[in-house]
């Protein structure tokens, strides 16, 4: 290949890896969260932990790095599958420009976010 | 001689993915990113309360346990086991692992991802239990 004309790189690679690595992420840590601290804690099918061992666990900065992880990746995957599903399901990729900015921007605000809540929990 | 030629593009119906019920499964699929965008909202407000102290976490578990709430996150648990699910079952077709020049068999890589699940599921539930 030439090196004067240089072929425009599409994202979508890095995207989509991005996409499976927040999916896998999502896949293995997110039912058991769910199952309890969405459903068992609130319906007393399990004792809530109490306040300080959560602080501890939370303030660890190996749970902070992984929690980060974790969401950062899971939003990135929120935002690729749902910026196709508005897409195709709607019949609406002729927007694919403005969509894309507001998923994948609505992602990074939100991991932002998610970086200042754990480094100052 | 050439003339630019708009391509014919067949008109999709908006409602393609009601026809059969293999869309519709893709669908729903599709739309547990949103329960996953959720769940990680909770989580963060749940992290936010530890941080901000013993009676802001009283208040989370109140709130967690507004009959609105559970209810969400019951659906939300449905919607995020079928991503695990689905997730998952495509993977052996995606990750082809091959050892010693032989390919690993989608059932190995199957039973792999199941196994990962469980110890992870099984490391959260003791730290956060224990």
């Amino acid at each position: 290949m030439s090196a004067t004309a240089p072929r425009r790189r599409s994202p979508e690679p890095y995207l989509w890896l991005l996409f499976s690595a927040g999916g896998m992420a999502a896949a293995l840590v997110l039912p058991v969260l769910v199952l309890l601290f969405g459903v068992a804690f609130p319906l007393g099918l399990l004792d809530a932990p109490d306040y300080a061992h959560l602080l501890a666990v939370v303030g660890n900065p190996l749970t902070k790095l992984v929690l980060f992880g974790v969401c950062a990746l899971a939003l990135i995957h929120w935002a690729h599958r749902f910026r196709f599903t508005l897409e195709h399901g709607l019949q609406v990729g002729r927007f694919d420009r403005v969509i894309s900015v507001c998923c994948y921007g609505a992602a990074v605000v939100v991991s932002a976010v998610a970086a200042w809540v754990l480094l100052s929990a | 001689m050439t003339t630019p030629v708009r391509a014919y593009r067949h008109p999709i119906p908006r409602t393609w993915w009601a026809r059969r019920r293999s869309y519709r499964l893709f669908m729903l699929r599709e739309i547990s990113c949103v329960f996953v965008a959720w769940f990680v909202v909770y989580v963060l407000l749940l992290v936010h309360a530890i941080g901000s102290g013993s009676d802001s976490y009283d208040q989370f578990l109140d709130f967690s346990a507004n009959p609105l709430v559970v209810a969400l996150n019951v659906v939300t648990l449905i919607f995020i086991l079928l991503h695990a699910v689905t997730w998952f079952g495509s993977a052996p077709r995606a990750i082809v692992v091959h050892l010693r020049g032989r390919r690993v068999p989608e059932s190995a890589v199957l039973a792999g991802h199941y196994a990962a699940w469980l110890v992870v599921s099984a490391i959260v539930a003791w730290l956060v239990l224990s």
